[in-house]
């Protein structure tokens, strides 16, 4: 059994293997390895009896479930409307910058992707991202550098 | 936020006092009172007529009385039922439901477990975005701690009465918010709506009788039972009773939360809470209800809030997101940009929905760009009447609204877009016109050293010139000049 399948059979142990687990199971995949490649998908059809098809179906429709590789760190900038009037724009840009990468991007390093994303529920401290599971509000230019930077210096 | 008179703390009475990772925090300010006396003292009929009197309608958009909804899914037959927290909170501008879960988590526990006890579910489910990772904590952190105090799991009081809650998280998908995709996303499917009725209350999740609400209408539940029903209809208005939690954000003074009765005027929020308007600017318009919502003008500070009260005025009440616009908006782009997300967040199960707002936002997009024709704002209404007449959710049928109220309220704007080809408040980057005045440019060569794509031209120390059809219009050369002499037209 390879590193993936044993985590998916890990997983379905501890969710279930009923059609109400597919989520949680698929979320707890997605937390470890970033993203939901094809063969994991057909793994998680395997160990829980439900068709391939019907896996990639349902993971494709939600946003937070990437079927892309991606890197370690995603980024996700809000581009709904609060944040878009305060500056969203020149944020964007400061990262791509830093960065090199564009939206729906990797670095080569397999560091940082950078995805946009809808309302945040931080408008009123806007504008606001979300670096795998940190929110970070009133980010200008200056701070996503001193953000990034600290990302940087973490060990892989 | 500053306090302020006008303000009333029913929901969010706890956040901000109590530290929310410690129980005793909360059951210090009558915490879990609430349930303690419906299990030992109260039959589940005599606690749904208690809300039924208090008044209290759904604060999760649509105003249903939530004490009618308990009775129908206690009165549906069942071996099992659940209670599911609607915690996918994602109208842009909205994010009561947040500080909420991450201020007094255990408000909302409590709520679910007397819900539990009324419809006669032992199982409660709460439906969290992704999004919301702090919230997700604290819950978490609260619902380890009610385990361990006796107020989640068997036997609850003494009582028999058993319930505990899992929780459930979203991915994503703003359209899960809505009830019955909220519920297949928790069935492991795509979280798509489906037709109603069946409601929820009748045949919801695994198809047993499901009682969905929103967080903030769980939070009111405790102080409801605590301080009774006649105190709580003695707030707000005749049909909209106790108090609406909203988000202020955008071009206001004083941004975040504020919670005051239900018929305060936007007057009162906007200037006496809000602050005013920043920078000294002039009030031009404020979003409510998010992409389902509409823009209200000038003419409505001072119409009360209440439910009906705003779908009368053209927008309606929603989740309480508030997103305050000023002179510089260009309402055009404001009904653009909601179509966009709605574009991006439709489901795609029926075709007014995902065609129907395609054409919108293109009709939109034509205007904005400048190629607009007096016919497209007759288009425009026409189509949005079909799609709000056609579509299968609620998202679709309120995705126009936005678009509507600009038209009805700012019809001047359009006008101005398609007939003079001007955008008055100057945000249609595709209409503005950045020229040099030749009286003052001396010539420094300082645009023509910026400009990104080569779009000026002329001597040193001679007036330049901008090639209209290179310009990308990105403003760099107005900011740079020192001598003022670039305009934009
Ligand atoms: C597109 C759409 C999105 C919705 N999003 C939410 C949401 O984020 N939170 C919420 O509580 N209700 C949302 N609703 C309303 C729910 O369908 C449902 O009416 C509500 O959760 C019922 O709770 P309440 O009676 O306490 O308001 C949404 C409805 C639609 C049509
Ligand atoms: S109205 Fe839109 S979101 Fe609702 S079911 Fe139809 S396509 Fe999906
Ligand atoms: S607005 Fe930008 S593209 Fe246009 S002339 Fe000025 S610098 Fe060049
Ligand atoms: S609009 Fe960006 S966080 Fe709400």
């Amino acid at each position: 059994m390879d590193s993936i399948q044993s985590l998916i059979k890990d997983l379905a142990d501890q969710h279930g293997r009923n059609r109400e687990s597919l989520l949680p199971v698929i979320q707890g995949l997605v937390k470890r390895e970033k993203y939901l490649s094809e063969y994991s998908m057909v793994e998680i059809a395997r160990e829980m009896d439900i068709p391939a098809a019907e896996v990639f179906g349902t993971a494709t429709f939600y946003s937070f479930l990437e079927t892309k590789p991606a890197g370690k760190y995603i980024i996700r900038v809000c581009k709904t409307i609060t944040c878009s009037m305060k500056g969203k724009n020149q944020l964007l840009f400061a990262i791509q910058d830093m960065l090199k990468i564009n939206v729906g991007e990797t670095t080569p390093d397999k560091r940082f992707t950078l995805l946009e994303t809808n309302c945040l529920g931080w408008c009123h401290k806007a504008p606001a991202i979300l670096i795998n599971d940190e929110v970070y509000t009133e980010v200008t230019p200056e701070k996503i550098r001193e953000i990034l930077t600290g990302y940087m210096k973490e060990n892989i | 936020m500053n306090d302020n008179k006008k303000q009333l703390r029913i929901a969010l009475r706890n956040c901000g006092f109590i530290n929310p990772e410690i129980i005793d925090d909360y059951i210090s300010r009558d915490g879990y009172m609430a349930l303690g006396k419906c299990l030992t003292e109260h039959t589940p009929e005599e606690t749904i007529k208690e809300i039924k009197d208090s008044g209290l309608r759904g604060r999760g958009g649509g105003g249903f009385p939530t004490g009618l909804k308990w009775e129908i899914t206690r009165k549906s037959e069942s071996d099992q039922k659940y209670v599911v927290c609607n915690a996918d909170e994602g109208d842009p501008g909205a994010f009561m439901d947040r500080s909420i879960l991450e201020g007094d988590p255990h408000s909302v526990i409590e709520a679910m477990a007397i819900c539990g006890y009324c419809i006669g579910a032992d199982k409660g489910l709460v439906y969290i975005r992704a999004e919301y990772p702090l919230a997700i904590e604290r819950l978490q952190i609260a619902l380890s701690q009610a385990r361990e105090y006796g107020l989640l799991g068997e036997n609850i009081f003494r009582s028999g009465f058993n319930f505990d809650i899992e929780i459930r998280f979203g991915a994503g998908a703003f359209v899960c918010g809505e009830e019955t995709a909220l519920i297949h996303s928790m069935e492991g499917l795509r979280g798509e709506p489906t037709f109603k009725p069946p409601f929820p209350s009748v045949s919801g999740y695994l198809g047993k009788p499901t009682n969905v609400n929103n967080v903030e209408t769980f939070a009111n539940i405790p102080a409801i039972l605590n301080k009774g029903a006649a105190w709580f209809s003695s707030i707000g208005t005749e049909k909209s009773k106790g108090t609406k939690v909203f988000a202020l954000a955008g071009k206001i003074n004083n941004v975040g939360l504020i919670e005051v009765p239900m018929g305060t005027t936007l007057r009162e929020v906007i200037y006496e809470i809000g602050g005013g308007i920043r920078d000294g600017k002039k009030f031009k318009s404020v979003q409510t209800g998010g992409p389902s919502g509409g823009c209200l003008t000038t003419d409505f500070l001072d119409t009360p809030i209440d439910y009906d009260n705003l779908i009368d005025a053209g927008s309606m009440m929603g989740s309480g997101g508030m997103i305050v616009m000023d002179e510089d908006d260009c309402m055009v782009a404001i009904a653009k940009f909601y179509l966009e997300f709605t574009l991006e967040e439709s489901c795609g199960k029926c075709s007014p929905c995902r065609i129907g707002n395609k054409r919108l936002h293109e009709i939109l997009d034509k205007i904005t760009s400048g190629r607009g024709e007096f016919q497209d704002i007759e288009r425009l209404q026409l189509l949005s009447q079909v799609i709000k007449d056609t579509s299968l959710c609620g998202l679709g049928q309120t995705s126009p609204n936005p678009v509507l109220s600009t038209i009805a309220n700012f019809e001047d704007e359009y006008l101005a877009h398609v007939n003079e080809g001007k955008c008055p408040a100057g945000q249609c980057k595709a209409l503005l016109k950045y020229e040099i005045i030749e009286d003052l440019c001396t010539g420094c060569t300082l645009c023509f050293r910026n400009c990104p794509v080569g779009a000026i031209s002329g001597e040193r120390r001679q007036p330049h010139y901008i090639d209209q059809s290179l310009c990308i219009k990105c403003g760099v050369c107005y900011e740079k000049c020192k001598f003022n002499a670039i305009t934009l037209s």
